[in-house]
């Protein structure tokens, strides 16, 4: 009998609720987890203790702002290796480039369905698996 | 002589006797006297000694014009008292005249009436007339003395006839004598006269034989033996000519106007010309002859050749300065400018036709014009005088106003004048030039007046200067806070935008999960109007994607990514993204790419942006019929050409401009047929331009429309 792995953990953050509560529920009806942070010191405090699979990134957070939480992830050897994705409603040229500055590992532009999200959820643990799979217990 | 002795002989033969011896002693005394006065003293002497006289006078008769009494000699009469006894004989009645002329001796005594007019004294005196030579004649002499004696009264007589005769004899022959040395004196005198003339002087007989003939003639016409040849041949030619002369002067009389001859120098044989002046003389004992004098007039003729000469040359000269005036006076004419010389006096001597219009008044002119043309000379006297007056400089410029007599127009003259001076330094005239400068004044007016016009231009201009700088400063002011207020529009559409997708975020989110059965599975009805819902959202949200393409284009925010890409893959791309659209369109939609078209370098995301935008709106406006999209390539310009075309409802020419308006459609009216924000076209023709190219359209109403986007095959900086 194979030892299932736990579903994948998705650290969702964005300080709107209605937004957050889209992709919950769509990411929770595809059957990963999913918790929730709406600023960017809750998301650092729940990055840092659940160490999710991903983190997707809603970067015009109130406080803290998404760039300046990613840096400090990606600073932080606990979370270093835990993927990023952006996630921005700012379409101007100079988002992406500081989302990628700031470390994220993708980036999607609101509007965006909420299978796209998945899409992406997807293809970035892909690349990310072999390792993960080696350092998983 | 005969004559004398013949009365004293007859006086011996009528008194013989004792006085015979005494008388002949006087007699032989008488005969050897050689003069009047030695004869008178004999017989004075004779008489003292004969008759015993100590007083006595002998005077003799001189005739001829103022006949007098003249004392010859005298025994006894004081020396000073001589004198004294001669006496007019015109004056009848003295008493020596009247003794004289009485038939016999008188006795004259003193007891008489005219005692005072005789200087005899008071003595008796015996007064013998003494007979003249021939019997016609005046008695020859008077005889006084005294005392009378007897042997006087007896011998007085015998005196009378003897003595009488004598004396006028020897008066006579003295006379002749004296007259003989005058003629001879005067001969000489003549002669050295005629000699002392240079020119030739001759008389000639009626045969033209030369009687007389100067010194001067003598030597042209007259030879000696020992001359030479040659003088006297030229002497022999001079004869010819002379006579020639002469002939034709007898001919042709003394009317013709001149003789001239032509002679020859003997000594020197150079020509010499004489005129000839002939006179006829008539003498009763020399006959008829010639006087001929000859004036050399050799000098005459050259003077005269030399004069002819010398006026022929003044001729010359005066004709040359005539020529050489005309010649001036036409230079001086065809200046332009008045030219006036003045002598010392003031006067003008020369005026040109300029001047002469100044200066003069024709005869029939206005008062008015007489009146200017004065005070033109007033002035121009004024001015010459002032220069006559200044020594030293030689040039002089000056102002002088004149007036133009013709239309009374001021004319401001330049008057330059020059003295001409005189060898010895005497001013002898002044030329005058006058130039008028009217027309330089005016042209200096008018460069003040430029002056002026380009002063106050020049102050225009820094005015409108300082103007612009400042609206310029305005406007850099103004730029900047339309480029504030722009960059604040673009930072409030990208904010707008922002905030409009995150509740579109929400809607979409939503609506899809509802359509993928999320929340469980949906009535009919229900999926249909979710599916609406899902559509309007879509439509809104490339409304605000139009919105957010065009301020990132306009605040300068769109990246270019630059790559090769193959234009046939791109279309193929756009007709597969399209393909729902076509399917449901029911055209026929064709493609017309020549393999061999060379890849594009542009930003491949932008190109595809256009084509789609053109794909669409051409399948949106064609009701039926066909849609084509065409790619060419031009390699001489490396431009790029991809075109859709279409069949559909066309534009009209107006509106062609209109379409590539922000938020603009042909049909702009709220009923309009077709959706859209319109904001399709603005952002290709804007993404064209970025990418160095530009979109066109050609169409017509009804007849379909073809959109060309032409791009440089590489951009600008990459060739």
């Amino acid at each position: 009998m194979m030892v299932q792995a736990p579903p994948t953990l998705v650290l969702l953050v964005d300080d709107y609720p209605d937004n957050r509560d889209i992709y919950v529920q769509f990411l929770t009806y595809s059957g990963l987890r999913v918790e929730e942070a709406e600023n960017g010191h809750q998301a650092l405090d729940k990055a840092f203790s659940l160490r999710p699979d991903v983190i997707v990134m809603d970067l015009s957070l109130p406080g803290l702002d998404g760039w300046e939480a990613t840096r400090r992830l990606k600073e932080d050897p606990r979370t270093r290796d835990i993927p990023v994705i952006a996630l921005t409603g700012h379409a101007l040229a100079g988002h992406s480039k500081g989302a990628f500055d700031a470390g994220c590992d993708a980036f999607i532009t609101k509007p965006c369905l909420p299978e796209r999200l998945l899409d992406e959820i997807r293809a970035i643990l892909a690349a990310a698996r072999p390792r993960s799979g080696d350092t998983t217990p | 002589m005969p004559s004398s002795r013949t009365a004293a002989a007859r006086a011996g033969t009528r008194s013989p006797g004792a006085g015979g011896a005494a008388r002949l002693e006087l007699l032989e005394s008488l005969l050897v006297a050689s003069s009047a006065a030695q004869c008178a003293e004999r017989t004075l002497a004779w008489l003292q000694r004969r008759a015993g006289v100590s007083w006595g006078v002998c005077m003799a008769a001189h005739a001829g014009a103022g006949p007098r009494l003249v004392p010859v000699a005298s025994v006894g009469v004081p020396v000073r008292r001589i004198e004294q006894f001669s006496v007019d004989l015109e004056l009848g009645d003295h008493p020596l005249t009247r003794a004289l002329l009485a038939a016999g001796p008188v006795m004259i005594s003193p007891n008489g009436s005219r005692s005072p007019v005789t200087p005899l004294g008071r003595r008796d005196v015996q007064a013998i007339s003494l007979a003249p030579l021939h019997s016609r004649d005046l008695p020859a002499g008077l005889l006084l003395v005294a005392p009378a004696t007897r042997t006087l009264a007896r011998e007085a007589r015998w005196l009378s006839r003897v003595v009488g005769p004598r004396l006028a004899a020897l008066i006579a022959a003295l006379r002749l004598e004296e007259s003989e040395r005058r003629l001879q004196r005067e001969r000489g005198l003549l002669s050295s006269i005629i000699n002392a003339v240079t020119d030739p002087i001759l008389l000639t007989d009626g045969e033209g034989r030369i009687i007389i003939a100067n010194a001067r003639a003598e030597t042209l016409l007259a030879t000696d033996d020992d001359q030479s040849e040659g003088r006297r041949r030229a002497v022999a030619l001079n004869n010819m000519l002379f006579s020639a002369a002469l002939t034709r002067h007898a001919i042709e009389g003394a009317e013709a106007p001149r003789h001239e001859v032509p002679l020859v120098d003997p000594v020197d044989g150079s020509d010499l010309l004489f005129e000839l002046l002939s006179t006829m003389s008539s003498d009763a004992r020399e006959g008829t002859g010639i006087v001929s004098i000859l004036r050399n007039v050799t000098d005459l003729q050259r003077a005269t050749a030399e004069l002819e000469d010398n006026y022929r040359k003044l001729r010359q000269t005066e004709a040359d300065a005539r020529a050489e005036r005309d010649r001036l006076d036409l230079v001086i004419d065809s200046v332009a400018d008045p030219i006036l010389v003045t002598d010392p006096g003031g006067n003008t001597v020369m005026m040109n036709a300029p001047a002469e219009h100044l200066f003069t008044a024709p005869e029939v002119s206005s008062e008015e014009a007489q009146r200017l043309v004065q005070a033109n000379d007033a002035h121009f006297s004024s001015f010459v005088s002032n220069l006559f007056f200044e020594g030293g400089t030689l040039r002089r410029s000056g102002s002088i106003s004149l007036v133009d007599p013709g239309t009374g127009a001021a004319l401001p003259m330049e008057a330059i004048s020059g003295k001409i001076v005189s060898e010895h330094g005497e001013v002898t005239a002044l030329v005058t030039i006058l130039h008028d400068r009217t027309e330089e004044l005016e042209r200096a007016r008018l460069y003040e007046e430029l002056k002026r016009a380009s002063a106050e231009l020049e102050l225009k201009v820094r005015e409108a200067t300082a103007e612009l700088v400042r609206q310029n400063e305005l406007l850099r002011r103004s730029h900047i806070a339309l480029e504030q207020a722009s960059a604040l529009k673009s930072q409030f559409l990208a904010n707008m935008s922002h905030e409009f997708r995150t509740p579109l975020n929400a809607i979409l989110g939503y609506t899809s999960m509802l359509l993928k059965g999320v929340s469980g599975e949906l009535a009919a009805p229900q999926r249909r109007n979710l599916e609406r819902i899902d559509s309007n959202s879509q439509h809104l949200l490339s409304i605000i994607n139009d919105i957010l393409d065009i301020t990132r284009i306009e605040a300068g925010k769109m990246p270019l990514t630059v790559a090769d890409f193959p234009m046939l893959d791109l279309i193929r791309e756009v007709l597969a993204e399209v393909e729902p659209l076509i399917a449901r369109s029911k055209l026929t939609v064709t493609t017309q790419v020549n393999d061999a078209l060379p890849p594009l370098r542009s930003d491949r995301q932008k190109v595809k942006q256009i084509v789609i935008n053109l794909l669409t709106n051409a399948l949106k406006f064609t009701p039926q019929g066909w849609v084509t999209v065409t790619a060419v390539c031009d390699p001489v310009i490396e431009r790029m050409a991809i075109a859709v075309a279409d069949s559909g409802i066309g534009i009209s020419p107006k509106d062609q401009d209109v379409i590539f308006e922000d938020f603009r459609q042909a049909d702009d009216s709220p009923t309009r047929q077709y959706t859209g924000a319109g904001l399709g076209l603005a952002i290709c023709r804007r993404l064209a331009a970025m990418l160095g190219g530009e979109l066109s359209v050609r169409s017509a109403l009804g007849e379909g429309s073809t959109f060309t986007l032409v791009l440089p095959r590489a951009p600008e900086d990459d060739r």
